[in-house]
């Protein structure tokens, strides 16, 4: 499988995505966003940064690009495609998920680790994880909150579109265990189909056993080996 | 054709949590200015030319729909006015 980076303008964890892919056997490389799409990309990637500055809205921008026509259309005929941080912005401004991921509570760029209930294990995101696990996965974001309206979250809860929420160390979902304020402690979140996810933390930098406390992202990546 | 300025004007809907506005409000409070709220918006003005004020205000509407506002965390209004 060739996985495709999809590096816009002020994307910074593309190359971090391929390394951690990598790291997996996981063939991967990063598509510059005007080449659009390769023929051969069976997954997709859209990794964080800090796209076009995030003008307007974090994501506005990279969201209205011509390839994410490409991406949107794959995402429809069942190529898995994941968002990260910047990448999860990006999902939610073009409609690939529900929600939006706007300023922190605390108003603050935060870049802390956190830990992630997984809500569903039957997911190719979550296939490594058991119901209930507890993962470490660094976050670094300053519009991470997750907002959706209270009707689109009730959809999204009785759908069982919640694919991670923040927890403490026992998994318990607390508000003192939410680092940005997000509605419901909504971390990631699935699309329409399974096989389409965003989330704010960063499993690419919880992967790579060099890299220091927690190896617990190595499993979402693991969807595209 | 008829040359207009759109104004575009988006802010968070009623309820959504505002912690740049809350910030500045702080920030206001701390310099001795007594207030009791603060809301913050951001306003796009937009020049453009149309047959008339109507398809001018229907033209800034689709791009509020389309990009200037996230339908999720924001309400519009779209002002028109000959320039």
């Amino acid at each position: 499988m060739t996985v495709a980076v999809v590096q816009f303008g002020g994307s910074n964890c593309d190359r971090d995505a391929v390394r951690a892919l990598d790291h997996l056997g996981v063939d991967a490389e990063r598509v510059w966003h005007e080449d659009g799409l390769p023929d051969d990309a069976e997954g997709i990637v859209l990794p964080g940064g800090f796209s076009y500055g995030d003008y307007l809205r974090a994501g506005a921008m990279a969201a209205r690009a011509p390839i994410m026509d490409e991406v949107r259309a794959a995402a429809e005929e069942g190529v898995p495609v994941i968002g990260i941080c910047n990448g999860a912005q990006i999902g939610s401004e073009s409609g690939l998920t529900p929600g939006a991921f706007t300023t922190n509570a605390s108003a603050r760029f935060q870049c802390e680790p956190v830990r992630l209930r997984v809500e569903r294990a039957d997911t190719p995101w979550t296939a490594a994880y058991g119901e209930g696990d507890v993962i470490e996965v660094p976050i670094a974001h300053g519009e991470g909150r997750f907002e959706i309206s209270d009707e689109a979250h009730a959809d999204l809860v009785d759908d069982d579109r919640v694919l991670f929420r923040y927890c403490d160390a026992d998994g318990n979902v607390t508000d003192a265990a939410n680092p940005n304020g997000s509605t419901d402690n909504v971390a990631g979140v699935l699309g329409e189909r399974e096989t389409v996810a965003v989330l704010m933390p960063h499993p690419e930098r919880a992967t790579l056993p060099d890299l220091g406390r927690s190896t617990d992202g190595a499993g979402i990546l693991a969807a595209f080996a | 054709m008829t040359a207009y300025t759109a104004t575009v004007t988006v802010r968070l809907k009623r309820g959504v949590l505002d912690p740049e506005a809350e910030t500045t409000q702080q920030a206001l409070e701390r310099l001795g200015f007594e207030l009791s709220d603060l809301r913050s918006a951001d306003r796009f003005e937009v020049d453009l030319d149309a047959a008339d004020a109507g398809e001018a205000a229907d033209r800034a509407d689709e791009m509020a729909e389309r990009l200037l506002a996230n339908p999720t965390i924001h309400d519009y209004d779209v002002a028109v006015a000959e320039r």
